[in-house]
């Protein structure tokens, strides 16, 4: 077990659009990569998201040793119950995920 | 028509976001067949769409503008500008067409300028809905009548064909309302008849200036287009974009990396090939384009949804941080029982604690262990009135709520006065949707000027 802080370079989250939201896992090495890419289960990743397992859509990046994550954000961007407008928080909970 | 090459130079990823100013001049010295740059997004917010407003200010986009302008006087080629002040609505065209009028008497220089207007009006999209013309994206909000006969601006997104007019006109400035990122890009190679897809994916890499080489604040890049492909090469000195630097942009603010959807199709970079290219440069080739019937744009709408106050209290006292969820929901029930039977029933309150879980609410994962938290109060109303006078009514109680009645009355820390500010109005986004047109080319009209 790893955390996920521990075998990545950089984790960042951004709105794409008012209405979703991108999470960016830039890899060390090809190694973590492809032990990511084996152990990262989706359904967790929905877990901590809290949103349902078929709205999160996951693109791994071979050439970019990146794995990204995208998934309609719950509150529109800037709507009253939205918290944090660039979604810029979500990295954080990507960095304690254990893998 | 028919150029074999075709070079733009974009100067930042936005008018507002710093460039070098070297970096532009030795862009300049490419003799480039436009200058392209974007004015604004959603990114920012509902607020800006919603009020019509820039996100920054006169003064500041003058100043940039003017440099941008003297630039273009050099080259002689147009200067073009899509998205102009943030939202991209007439009354930001308008605010745009001032500054650069402004800019032009200072400088006693004789321009022809076109503005595009993009806004579409509330009977107009009511009547494409009616007729099923308007389509969901994926995770697009639910609209109705009502919905979007309350925006208070609704723009649709230009994409080439819009552009491509505009840039016909021989205008020596062009000021677009709300466009793609892309098309302000993608629109010249097209016009000459070079590789479509190639365009679109060019104008994609740089849309955000520099992010998509090693010195993203140098904000300047040239993009030469033909009819394999297109290369991409940082202005400043010391700067590379490399195959890594250039396909990661894909990444940026993308929920798909591969696809992108456009006004009239899509794009598809999954097989596109990045390589290296003399000393700085990228070249990239491979991308397709897609077609799509019927021709759709992309719709853009805020709402007015209500006007808010806010006020925040310092909670110090180990004591009450220890005990805040209780201390909160004591709050809440204080305020309901006051508004209930008073003309502030429908008023909404939320409290967020700073210092515990006001970023993620429910997803935060740690427990508090803070010496203080903050209090943000917000009160949201159907007026201004409403919500300040709510915030007035809880003041007593953010001051000197006592946890239970056998305690002392606390004194928490108000950090300024009066502690409530009002923050205005609150707008919503409405739409991710796109419109079914059938005149891509005379949907929007043209206005010119002369200065």
């Amino acid at each position: 077990m790893k955390t996920l802080s521990k075998i990545t370079k950089n984790i960042r989250s951004k709105n794409a659009g008012p209405f979703w939201v991108t999470v960016d896992l830039f890899f060390k090495d090809k190694d973590s990569f492809f032990y990511a890419c084996k152990n990262i289960s989706n359904e967790e990743v929905s877990n901590i998201l809290k949103i349902k397992r078929n709205h999160l859509k996951r693109f791994d990046i071979e050439n970019l040793k990146v794995i990204k994550f995208s998934f309609p954000r719950k509150n529109i961007q800037g709507s009253r119950l939205d918290r944090d407008m660039h979604g810029a928080s979500f990295a954080i909970l990507f960095e304690k995920l254990s893998v | 028509m028919n150029k074999k090459t075709v070079k733009i130079l974009v100067p930042a990823g936005a008018l507002g976001i710093p460039f070098d100013k070297n970096a532009l001049i030795n862009g300049i010295k490419q003799k480039p067949d436009l200058i392209a740059i974007d004015g604004g997004s959603t990114d920012s917010g509902p607020y800006y769409l919603g009020s019509g407003k820039s996100k920054y200010s006169y003064s500041a986009t003058k100043r940039d503008w003017s440099i941008l302008m003297e630039m273009r006087a050099k080259a002689k080629v147009p200067l073009l500008i899509g998205t102009a002040g943030t939202c991209g609505t007439k009354s930001s065209v308008e605010w745009m067409l001032k500054i650069t009028k402004e800019i032009a008497k200072e400088n006693k220089e004789k321009l022809k300028i076109v503005a595009l207007k993009t806004d579409l009006s509330n009977k107009f999209v009511l009547e494409k809905y009616k007729s099923g013309k308007i389509k969901p994206l994926e995770g697009a909000p639910k609209i109705n009548e009502d919905i979007i006969n309350n925006c208070s601006n609704i723009v649709a997104l230009a994409g080439v064909e819009q552009i491509q007019k505009a840039i016909n006109t021989k205008a020596d400035i062009i000021i677009s309302g709300r466009s793609t990122d892309t098309a302000i890009i993608a629109s010249l190679p097209i016009y000459h008849g070079l590789n479509i897809a190639s365009a679109w994916h060019g104008a994609k890499i740089a849309e955000c200036g520099a992010l998509a080489t090693n010195n993203p604040n140098s904000g300047v890049v040239l993009l030469e287009f033909d009819h394999n492909g297109f290369t991409i090469t940082p202005m400043c000195k010391n700067t590379k974009a490399t195959p890594q630097t250039v396909f990661a942009h894909m990444l940026y603010e993308n929920a798909d990396p591969y696809i992108l959807l456009e006004p009239g199709g899509y794009l598809d970079v999954s097989n596109a090939k990045y390589k290296k290219h003399k000393k700085n440069s990228v070249r990239v080739e491979g991308s397709k384009w897609f077609n799509k019937n019927p021709y759709t744009l992309k719709l853009e709408g805020a709402r007015l949804v209500g006007f808010q106050t806010i006020s925040i209290v310092l909670i110090r006292d180990p004591h009450y941080v220890k005990n805040i969820d209780k201390w909160i929901n004591k709050l809440k029930k204080s305020f309901y029982r006051k508004t209930k039977k008073s003309v502030l029933f429908d008023v909404r309150l939320e409290l967020r604690i700073i210092g515990k879980d006001a970023t993620l609410g429910n997803l935060e994962p740690l427990k508090i262990n803070n010496n203080e938290v903050a209090v943000m109060a917000i009160f949201t109303a159907n007026n201004q009135e409403k919500a300040n006078d709510s915030a007035k009514l809880l003041n007593p109680d953010l001051l000197h709520l006592a946890l239970t009645k056998n305690e002392p009355m606390p004194t928490f820390a108000f950090p300024f006065s009066p502690p409530e500010i009002d923050k205005g109005p609150l707008f919503e986004f409405c739409f991710h949707h796109v419109i079914e047109i059938d005149n891509p080319k005379d949907f929007f009209q043209l206005e010119f000027h002369n200065t």
